[in-house]
């Protein structure tokens, strides 16, 4: 097996979680940056948008390192998927698909569901609630908790901070009450 | 081009979240199933890995490679921790990713996040108009 090979497979929870915590700790030491991914959107409303929001009159320019910083992730998934493309599909457990059957996904291959996220669907109730309302309370929910995965859970909690356990958990019990309570209650 | 270094980094972070499938959708809702340990896992090691380079950074005093002192500032509480928190938690579940997977995915050519991302910008938007408007 060569080395494109070897890292083309997909790599367990305990090579990529210290990688994660590694990059935490690069981007401390040679950028002197805190890690966070969910400031971006800020950035780029901050950039667009006419300067009579107070929320978003501030001088951006000077954090324009996050914009270049999530740019890089694009092109980290591009490499991923073009290069080092895994050949093995994800493992899902049986559990795991019983469940999202009932939410009318037969198909497990790829990282995402096609049968709800494409642009056909858009318009559809689910695929609107999944691609729509998600990533709406993905940016207003990020920004109004001060952060997300990457800042508060990650960066936040490496560095012992009670506001980011707080939101952590807040994460947690939403992603909880999606899963057994809304979600049942529309499909 | 001292921004270079920054595309460096998130190219390396975007590759990792890329080939440990924490950008995958049904990994997420494995997660928020109990059903593997997998997304525990990475979380927790990553969070441990962090926190030991911290606690090395702030005992030993290390300096960033530009010299000055690692910023490490501290967040402040505000229900918005709570509120926001939840309210993103939601959003975690339906689209399957985090901020950071959702730039990862587009990369590695599911185009359609794009949806997700432009819906993603216009929440923080929404949220900077209602701002002042909202418990803190």
């Amino acid at each position: 097996m060569n080395i494109v090979e070897y890292i083309s497979q997909p790599w367990s929870w305990y090579v990529g979680g210290p990688l994660i915590g590694l990059t935490v700790g690069l981007l401390l030491i040679v950028g002197n940056k805190q890690m966070g991914v969910s400031s971006s959107f800020r950035h780029i409303c901050a950039a667009i948008i006419p300067r009579k929001i107070k929320f978003f009159n501030y001088d951006w320019e000077s954090q324009s390192w996050n914009l270049w910083f999530v740019l890089g992730i694009v092109l980290g998934g591009m490499i991923g998927s073009t290069l080092f493309l895994s050949t093995s599909p994800i493992e899902i457990t049986e559990g795991t698909k019983e469940h999202l059957r009932e939410l009318g996904v037969t198909n497990f291959t790829g990282y995402i569901p096609s049968q709800i996220f494409s642009f056909e669907n858009l318009l559809t109730p689910k695929g609107f609630m999944f691609q729509i309302i998600g990533g709406f309370c993905v940016g207003f929910g990020t920004r109004y908790a001060g952060g997300c995965t990457s800042g508060h859970t990650i960066m936040g909690l490496s560095n012992f901070q009670l506001p980011s356990l707080i939101a952590s958990i807040s994460f947690f019990i939403g992603g909880l009450l999606m899963t057994y309570i809304v979600l049942p209650l529309f499909f | 081009m001292k921004n270079i270094k920054f595309l460096i980094l998130g190219a390396l972070f975007g590759f990792i979240l890329y080939k440990t499938e924490v950008i995958s959708w049904f990994r997420i809702q494995e997660m928020f199933l109990f059903e593997s340990f997998h997304m525990y896992g990475v979380i927790i090691s990553a969070i441990v890995t962090a926190a030991i380079i911290v606690f090395i950074i702030k005992k030993m005093n290390i300096k960033a490679i530009n010299g000055n002192k690692v910023a490490l500032t501290p967040k402040s509480f505000t229900k918005g921790n709570i509120i926001g928190g939840m309210l993103f938690g939601m959003g975690w579940t339906l689209t399957g990713a985090c901020p950071g997977p959702l730039y990862a995915l587009i990369g590695s050519g599911y185009w359609v996040v794009i949806l997700a991302l432009l819906s993603a910008i216009l929440g923080t938007f929404v949220y900077g108009l209602l701002k002042e408007k909202l418990p803190h």
